[in-house]
């Protein structure tokens, strides 16, 4: 999560750095140190439970018990039986509901790198263990077994995502392991109504790899069983470059966490007046964008998914509300605008729109002032027109229409005489003579009006 | 009632605290603790439904912290006090699995 | 016995009438002297002296060092101390140095006191007679073939054998108390929460406190007041202000109720410990107090809680030890055998076995029904407590069911010596305040000590009823009592 501490000691979350350069007693376990609560961690909790309408409860801490080098008491400070967060759900941009189960708040462990042998863990030489990473603290989500599919997965952790950048909670960012994605996977015969057994998808580092290794995974499961076998339940690794999942290495019989109430902290008890001050800090989160940009364009808030990810959609509803046609607006930025918008204004985006409907400037044109518009922010007009860019006048493309057909009389013929296809294909024919003639200028609407009219239909 | 905890319980709770248990020590441990059980088994006779689980002492709540950075430790120091280390990390020998 | 009280040496030296030097340095003597004690893993005999010097200049510059200028104290080696090795006793904290100062370190500096040495201990905390130390026993001042109690032996054999005037100790089922009736010294263990626990290293953190050990009741007090307080880097750490004790040492005890526990004067009790119980009791109605008898169920049965969560507790606790960052290491192939030999090295059978006890009180399919359970008995150990405490002011018991045991005598049962305990346990499970105050000798001519329990925060009455106690000993002058407890029938 975005703190600037770790969640019980005072030393920096942050990213990289020299290895065990932000440590502190606390984070590194001494004996004798004692762990206190970060308030702003506390708070950014409770903000993505409330953006996913979860219910924030009292709560305590517990320890989860177990041993690795990476982990300084060789206990984890975690939320147990009494979680943060309880319940809610997310909205995915197809109208999906993916409930989840719980939000809690957990101390992360440092990071040991396993040195000599071929790199891999099972045959290293020894290992080396680096603390910054120890006690940064971490918001655990887990949903409902609502996914159906490796796209439903990756297009909820594209959700997940926007939610929690949204409201403060994490830069979201998955290469340096500020969101991590542990992925629970079963597979079940058509038309059965029970789960089978899953396994849990670990290493996942990028939105591709949880689609590839979705993927695989299920593919493994189902040739098991079509092949008669069973599927086993335990914790598969993701491998990046063979694309395959293999099981964890685990050497107990059972792990047994001993989880019990960590006594080095207090109840958190999180009154009405804290949660709606939280509350009150909440942005709009994707969800309600697209929901407001829905209603203001008639669109359905799948389609919009797009332009509220890039942050577009501000600008959308303004433009929109500045009078232009909504489905102008959405083409403009789906297409033309993805590499952002600039300097462009709504004003600007609407009288655009209108230059373009009302045949001033050609669809090429409106490109080029568009892109103009987005590094200067000045008008539409402004930059047409210094751009010389004036419509072919309405005389003066008559008659660039009735001499292009009288020199080409055969083509003429097929267009008036042929069937449906064929008087498609020369209208196309005759429209590109016509712009090639005016170099591009003239309003394509105006040609087809101008051939139909000649045409006689 | 020596049979509140066996010698396999004992071997394995030895096996989740990192301790290793020669057969005398096992067979030592095991009646040791088994005692010590039987005595704490005084509390089965307390009618103990609907009492709630007292984990705190005292009742204090919602103790938090300001999420403002203090310096943290010299690294050099804090290695130091290693058994082994290298390149500025604590070394040991090679971790056979991943964290569970 | 000691020389001058706290109180006297740091008037004096505030006054500029006797230096720091000379108190620092009668205890440095002392402390050599009385070495077949056992009772100090390390004494820092440099840094005292130098910091006697610092102290004497302030006094000579006008400052005022505070209200321990000048006074010896002696810390549990299990009380964190930047740059001095912290051993718990243990061979597995091997060579470390914390890099900090406990808080209590902090508020010690702070009002003129100068640590002179860190004591000897049960390993971990974890024993009731200082004999499950990595560096050998302790041995009782009164009687060197007799344990001065545990877990801090060191302290308590230190104070008592005046080797230093104050010394703090820690106290997780007695291991303040306990030795300090072993030893015929003040000990008191503080509310849970009053003080921090901010650099002791854990044994049960819902347990532990940190508290003082006197040879009066005055100069607990007085070491109580220093570090008692609230610290925002203890989570439960209690926030009300601490108040002012002056009075409560005066006050008398007139109309006080004072309820003597019933469950605790009788079977499992010696004799001898019920005797001065008794003249205790007399000797408070006589000053005036309402005794009574009163019924604390929990005061016992709390004892089966507390074997299940303080090594609970400890197990998560002393995980730590690893062999990774700090401390012993023991070389082996790979991670997880290097943390098995480490560990089996490194820690002495107590500690396994609780640590090995608490493991499987938490494992699953026991969890509900050992450690489960024990959280549900605390609730009704602080019922019980609640009960007794709106009929009393003060609850009175023995502080240890014997007088000091010979060293070995006890250590092949562990039950035997968990035993020992039965007296202090339920103040910790509880979180409420207790003292021990010598109140004459019992079998061998040895010391007895009378605990005097009071509910949450109430260590006002508990100095009042405890300083009532020290005054009216030499009037009791015999083993007898004066009769003033009408025997209840325990249930
Ligand atoms: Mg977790
Ligand atoms: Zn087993």
């Amino acid at each position: 999560m975005l703190t600037r501490t770790k969640l019980f000691s005072a030393s920096l979350n942050s990213f990289g750095g020299e290895p065990n350069s932000h440590i502190d007693s606390v984070c590194l376990g001494l004996p004798g140190t004692l762990p206190v609560l970060n308030r702003h961690a506390v708070e950014l909790a409770m903000r993505v439970g409330l953006a996913l309408g979860a219910e924030v409860r009292p709560s305590i801490f517990a320890r989860k018990n177990y041993y690795y080098p990476d982990m300084p008491k060789n206990y984890q400070i975690s939320q147990y039986d009494r979680p943060i967060n309880v319940g809610g759900s997310l909205e995915l941009p197809s109208g999906k509901v993916v409930g989840t189960v719980r939000a809690h708040l957990e101390e992360d462990t440092g990071k040991s790198t396993h040195v000599g042998g071929a790199g891999r863990i099972d045959d290293a030489a020894w290992s080396l263990v680096d603390y910054n990473r120890a006690g940064v603290p971490l918001l655990e989500i887990v949903s409902h077994p609502d996914l159906r599919s490796a796209a439903e997965a990756r297009e909820y952790v594209t959700e997940l995502r926007a939610t929690l950048l949204a409201v403060g909670a994490s830069d979201g960012k998955m290469e340096e392991g500020s969101l991590r994605v542990d992925a629970n996977i079963s597979v079940r015969p058509l038309g059965s109504a029970e789960f089978g057994t899953r396994c849990e998808v670990k290493n996942v580092n990028s939105l591709r790899s949880l689609g590839r290794a979705l993927e695989y995974e299920a593919r493994r499961q189902i040739d098991l069983l079509s092949s008669g076998e069973r599927v086993t339940q335990e914790t598969r690794h993701w491998n990046e470059d063979t694309g395959r999942t293999s099981p964890l290495r685990s050497k107990e019989e059972a792990t047994d966490y001993r989880y019990f109430p960590e006594p080095d902290l207090v109840p958190l008890v999180p009154d009405p007046a804290w949660i709606e001050r939280v509350r009150a800090e909440l942005p709009l989160l994707p969800r309600q964008r697209r929901h407001r940009l829905a209603a203001a364009t008639g669109q359905p808030p799948a389609r919009l998914a797009l332009v509220v990810e890039r942050g577009q959609d501000e600008l959308a509803l303004e433009t929109t509300e500045a009078g232009a046609d909504p489905e102008a607006v959405l083409k403009h930025l789906e297409q033309n605008l993805a590499d952002g918008t600039g300097r462009l204004t709504a004003a600007g985006l609407a009288g655009l729109i209108t230059m373009e409907q009302s045949g001033e400037l050609t669809s090429n044109q409106v490109k080029e002032v568009l892109a103009e518009m987005v590094t200067s922010g000045e008008s539409p007009a402004t930059v047409a027109r210094r751009a010389g860019f004036e419509a072919v006048g309405a005389g003066e493309l008559a008659g660039v229409v009735d001499r292009i057909i009288a020199e080409h009389p055969a083509e003429w013929q097929r267009l008036r005489a042929g069937d449906d296809r064929e008087r498609k294909k020369m209208q196309g024919f005759f429209t590109g003579q016509v712009m090639r003639a005016t170099k591009g200028q003239a309003n394509g609407r105006d040609v087809a009006a101008l051939l139909a009219d000649r045409a006689g239909s | 009632m020596a049979d509140r905890i066996s010698r396999h319980d004992v071997a394995h709770v030895a096996w989740l605290a990192r301790l290793e248990l020669g057969d005398e020590e096992l067979e030592r441990f095991t009646t040791q603790l088994a005692d010590v059980l039987d005595y704490a088994a005084e509390v089965e006779a307390l009618n103990l439904d609907g009492v709630p689980a007292t984990s705190h002492p005292y009742p204090v709540g919602n103790v938090l912290r300001d999420d403002v950075p203090e310096p943290g430790l010299d690294r050099a120091e804090v290695l130091a006090q290693a058994p082994e280390t290298e390149a500025g990390q604590f070394r040991v020998p090679p971790v056979r699995g991943e964290a569970p | 016995m000691t020389a001058a009280p706290a109180a006297a040496i740091a008037a004096a030296v505030r006054a500029g009438e006797r230096s720091a030097s000379s108190a620092v340095q009668e205890s440095l003597a002392a402390i050599a002297a009385g070495g077949e004690l056992g009772a100090f893993n390390a004494v820092t005999a440099e840094a005292a002296l130098a910091r006697a010097e610092a102290i004497d200049s302030a006094v000579a510059a006008g400052e005022d060092p505070g209200p321990l200028a000048g006074v010896p104290v002696a810390l549990k080696d299990n009380i964190c101390t930047r740059g001095t090795p912290t051993t718990c006793s243990s061979r597995i904290l091997d060579g470390w140095e914390p890099p900090y100062d406990a808080t209590v370190v902090d508020l010690l500096n702070a009002a003129g006191a100068v640590v002179v040495g860190k004591t000897n201990m049960d390993e971990f905390a974890m024993g009731s007679s200082t004999e499950n130390s990595a560096f050998g026993p302790t041995r009782n001042p009164h009687d060197p073939a007799r344990v001065p109690g545990g877990s801090s032996g060191g302290s308590a054999a230190a104070v008592a054998g005046g080797l230093t005037t104050l010394a703090l100790a820690s106290d997780t089922g007695g291991s303040i108390r306990q030795p300090a009736a072993l030893c015929g010294i003040v000990g008191m263990k503080p509310t849970y929460g009053r003080v921090s626990r901010y650099g002791l290293v854990a044994f049960a953190s819902s347990l532990d406190q940190i508290g003082p050990m006197a040879c009066t009741v005055a100069d607990a007090a007085l070491l109580y007041s220093v570090i008692a307080g609230h610290d925002p880097r203890d989570s439960t750490s209690i926030p009300e202000p601490v108040g002012d004790l002056n009075g409560a040492l005066a006050g008398d005890v007139d109309g006080l109720r004072v309820g003597v526990v019933s469950e605790l004067c009788g079977e499992g009790i010696d004799a001898d410990v019920l005797a001065r119980l008794e003249s205790a009791a007399g000797a408070l109605a006589s000053a005036g107090a309402e005794v009574g008898e009163v019924s604390v169920p929990a005061a016992v049965f709390g004892l089966s809680a507390y074997f299940l969560i303080a090594p609970a507790e400890a197990s998560s606790n002393l995980a730590r030890y690893d062999g990774v960052r700090y401390g012993l290491r023991v070389a082996a192939p790979g991670a997880t055998d290097m943390n098995v030999a480490t560990r089996t090295a490194g820690f002495g059978d107590e500690v396994k076995r609780r640590i090995m006890l608490g493991t499987f009180a938490l494992s699953a399919g026991y969890y509900d029904a050992y450690y489960g359970k024990a959280l549900k008995v605390r609730t009704l150990v602080t019922r019980d407590f609640a009960a007794a405490y709106e009929r009393f002011d003060v609850l009175l018991a023995p502080t240890s069911p014997t007088v000091a045991f010979r060293l070995g005598e006890r250590t092949a049962n562990p039950l035997a010596m968990y035993l020992s305990d039965v007296c202090t346990v339920a103040s910790n499970l509880a979180g409420h305040p207790a003292i021990s105050v010598p109140f004459g000798s019992g079998a061998d001519g040895l010391p007895v000590g009378v605990q005097v329990m009071a509910p949450a925060l109430g260590e006002d009455v508990m100095f009042r009823t405890a300083a009532a106690l020290e005054r009216l000993l030499p009037a009791t002058a015999s083993t007898h009592s004066a009769g003033a407890v009408t025997k209840g029938t325990a249930p």
